[in-house]
């Protein structure tokens, strides 16, 4: 192995480094953190993340950028949980709604979260809005229209006590051969492999790389530039509105802030896993990988009580090293 | 020290790219108060020693001398403190920004701490009133006609008090009258002692402003003397002056009666666009396109393509009327293009091989549901590589990191894959070595094979003149003639191509 080979290997693995580094102090700090309980939080905790930001990263991969996810996610989760409060409780949103089917509220939070992903992907594929700033604007739409309804349905007042049906699904865990799986991880789990597939089987996957590595020799190509990009930010509204629906029924309530900042989260994982903010390249390994990473982090720091302004001063940093790194390797050197 | 009587000298310089030698030991002398023309096709290293100059590229050896001096330009800025500036043949201006900015762009007028628009509003008109240029300094420069954008970019390099101007092409947008203008302007930049260095095509131009004449060929230095003791068939003679030798692939395909694709009175719908266009390509026909910078050849292929927008105009394809709004629509119509720009069209440089070479066929591969058959695919790639001889380690290399003219293999295999029937190929031999370039010759040749149709642009004459069976000759946007490649010469094309200038 030549020097400028292992350089470039250290390059490209260096935020594992870092990562490892960190990991290395944590544990050495509190050897209790290395529990199973707390792993088995950890990837719990990072599966709705993982969900959003395998959403986002096609968006990525593509060119865009999405502002909006946290906010679509919010809204997706409220109008999930204003279907799905308990009959028997008298402050509902909907007083007059009869238990409905579980899988009836899931669709209209979907339906929500797709409708909004969709315009998004109109104005940056069919009218070539900046990706920034289309969905900066739409951040501000969707958190509008979803605070006025938060306001006028339940006067501003957290939407809670919610269908034990709906908590049950979101909470709740199997437990198989004495092992306690939450669902979250199965429905994480069932995205990825899902995603995975479009992405690494599909024409739709590899014409999105082909849309991100090069725009220009893409239409030359062939390929269906608008349609492909549209397909893919509906599908992350698919996501968001799932994902939405079970984070409102993870946290067994919701509010207008909910969702508030995800996108910015889901935007790091995918830097740290390795996609290109350039566009037209990422992998879901290295996307789940960023997640489970940064929750490992994020989690670690706290459970060693470094102060949590610290916190985001070491999380911060972990980005800006994955860009850098990123851009080393994206570089076309001349 | 000796006053020297050039103002400019540049001695023996030499300069080489990886498998081409861009410039042999030339020399260009350039007195004050004088024009030379520096001529020579596409190619010949007119640009690389403009480059030289303008320190873009430093030379492997050969001095430079201004005034007497040692000068060795870093950059093009340090060119300009220098006193050296061009207009340049594509116009580099900022379109949103009004003529007075674009005049002063990067050397502002201060006032204090702000920018002395006024001042720089007045010495604009001032300069404008010199060269008898009739345009409003604080218009923008975009909604001026391309012929005026020209001047704001003559009367920018004259305002630089420049002792040096190179025009690259000035003329290439000009109506007759503001040729006529812009001489004027030359001249008094000659009385004013600028020494002035001429790029064009146009001969007689030549004839009627320069000094000098300077005579580049493959980057060698052919001829200089003065203009007078030349005539026009001695000077294109020297410019083409090149044997055929066998650098091409022995043409053993003959095109048939059959036309397999027409085209009539084909016009763009937006600027730059080809005009009226009017062509048949028969089957087994290779159909070179050949035209100077400017004469809309890319145009007319993208036209074709689905990559711009047509105004008018009808295409058929054995006999049936297609329309080719778009490249999907093209592609499915089997058309197939390879374009100039490899970079910027062509390759998905962060992405490998494989993809590169399925990419453009990705509908053959996928089923109702849009599942891709792997399998096939990697055949098929490993066909590409194969078939074409791509020197690559394997399939998943990044094809960034391959040569030029293995990039340009995978992307003609890529288009082969699509199994076309009229090919349209945009420079395909540009900055790839001689071995390469047979071997695309080669694959070019073999397209032709089953009844398919080639169409060929290329700046190289001989390139053109050793492969195709017909030439048609692009001229400022409008078909000037189309020629049998047996029955011409590279003296008829390049007067061919100077028809509608």
């Amino acid at each position: 192995m030549t020097l400028s080979s292992i350089k470039s290997k250290l390059i490209n693995n260096s935020i594992y480094i870092v990562l490892l580094i960190l990991m290395i102090v944590i544990v050495a700090m509190n050897p209790s953190f290395l529990s199973l309980k707390n792993l088995g939080l950890i990837i719990s905790q990072s599966s709705t993340r993982i969900i959003f930001a395998c959403a986002i990263a096609g968006i990525i991969v593509l060119g865009g950028t999405d502002l909006a996810a946290g906010r679509i996610i919010g809204f997706a989760g409220l109008a999930a949980a204003s279907l799905l409060q308990d009959v028997n409780y008298a402050g509902r949103v909907f007083r007059n709604l009869p238990q409905l089917p579980l899988v009836l509220p899931l669709l209209v939070a979907i339906m929500v979260a797709v409708f909004f992903s969709y315009i998004h992907g109109l104005l940056v594929a069919k009218r070539h809005v900046a990706p920034f700033i289309a969905s900066l604007g739409m951040q501000l739409v969707v958190f509008g229209l979803m605070s006025v309804f938060f306001d006028v349905a339940n006067d501003s007042a957290p939407i809670g006590v919610l269908d034990g049906r709906f908590t049950r699904f979101a909470q709740g865990s199997l437990t198989l051969l004495g092992l306690r799986i939450p669902y979250l991880i199965m429905y994480a789990s069932v995205v990825v492999v899902i995603v995975w597939f479009i992405w690494n089987k599909t024409k739709l996957g590899r014409n999105m790389f082909a849309i991100g590595g090069n725009p220009i020799a893409a239409n030359v190509s062939g390929v269906n530039i608008v349609g492909t990009m549209l397909a893919f930010y509906i599908l992350a509204g698919i996501l968001y509105g799932f994902g939405g629906a079970l984070e409102a029924g993870r946290t067994g309530s919701a509010t207008n802030a909910l969702g508030q900042g995800y996108e910015l989260d889901a935007i790091a994982a995918c830097v740290v896993g390795g996609v290109s903010m350039r566009g037209g390249i990422g992998t879901i390994r290295g996307i789940v990988t960023g997640v489970l990473l940064f929750q490992l982090i994020s989690y670690g720091l706290v459970y060693i009580q470094v102060n949590p302004y610290l916190v985001y001063f070491i999380k911060g940093l972990i980005i800006l090293i994955a860009v850098l790194i990123d851009i080393e390797r994206v570089r076309i050197k001349k | 020290m000796a006053s020297s009587p050039y103002l400019l000298q540049m001695k023996g310089i030499r300069k080489e790219f990886p498998g081409v030698k861009a410039l042999m030991d030339v020399d260009l002398n350039v007195q004050a108060g004088s024009v030379v023309a520096l001529v020579g096709e596409n190619g010949a290293g007119k640009s690389t020693l403009m480059n030289v100059l303008f320190g873009i590229y430093i030379p492997d050896s050969g001095e430079m001398l201004l005034g007497g001096q040692p000068y060795n330009p870093k950059n093009p800025r340090d060119a300009l403190d220098h006193g050296i500036a061009m207009v340049h043949q594509e116009l580099n201006q900022v379109q949103d920004l009004s003529v007075y900015e674009n005049v002063w762009l990067g050397r502002f007028l201060m006032k204090g701490i702000t920018v002395d628009k006024k001042g720089m509003i007045a010495s604009t008109a001032k300069i404008f009133k010199e060269l008898e240029i009739d345009i409003d300094p604080k218009v923008l420069i975009k909604d001026l006609s391309l012929s005026k954008r020209q001047m704001v970019e003559i009367a920018k390099a004259v305002s630089s008090d420049a002792r040096i101007i190179v025009f690259d092409e000035p003329t290439s947008s000009l109506t007759e009258v503001e040729v006529n203008h812009l001489f004027r302007i030359i001249t008094q930049l000659k009385a004013k002692g600028c020494g002035i260095i001429y790029i064009s095509h146009k001969l007689e131009e030549i004839f009627s402003i320069a000094d000098e004449v300077l005579i580049l060929r493959d980057g060698k230095w052919i001829h200089n003397g003065q203009c007078c003791n030349l005539n026009m068939d001695q000077i294109i003679t020297l410019i083409v002056g090149r044997e055929l030798t066998q650098r091409f692939p022995e043409k053993d395909t003959k095109p048939s009666e059959d036309v397999l694709f027409s085209v009539k009175n084909l016009s763009g719908a937006y600027d730059p666009a080809a005009k009226d266009v009017s062509f048949d390509l028969h089957r087994s026909e290779i159909l070179g396109v050949s035209g100077l910078v400017g004469s809309k050849r890319t145009e007319l292929l993208e036209s074709i393509f689905g990559l711009r927008t047509k105004a008018s105009g009808n295409l058929e394809l054995i006999g049936d009327a297609i329309l080719n709004r778009n490249p999907r629509e093209s592609i499915r119509n089997k058309f197939s293009i390879v374009t100039e720009d490899r970079r910027e069209s062509g390759i998905f440089p962060m992405l490998d091989v494989y993809f590169n070479s399925v990419v453009a066929n990705l509908n053959k591969y996928s089923n109702s549901i849009g599942v891709l058959d792997e399998t096939q695919m990697v055949k098929d790639a490993n066909w590409v590589i194969s078939a074409f001889n791509v020197k690559t380690p394997n399939m998943s290399a990044k094809i960034n990191n391959l040569s030029g003219g293995n990039q340009q293999k995978v992307l003609m295999g890529r288009w082969l894959l699509t199994d076309p029937k009229v090919l349209l190929f945009d420079e395909p031999t540009r900055g790839i070595d001689v071995g390469a370039k047979f071997e695309i010759y080669q694959l070019i040749l073999d397209c032709t094979r089953k009844g398919n149709g080639v169409i060929f642009v290329s700046s190289e004459m001989p390139e053109l003149l050793g492969l195709t069976d017909r030439i048609l000759v692009m001229s400022n946007g409008r078909v000037a003639g189309i020629v049998n490649t047996s029955e011409t010469n590279q003296e008829e094309l390049l007067r061919l191509s100077a028809k509608y200038l």
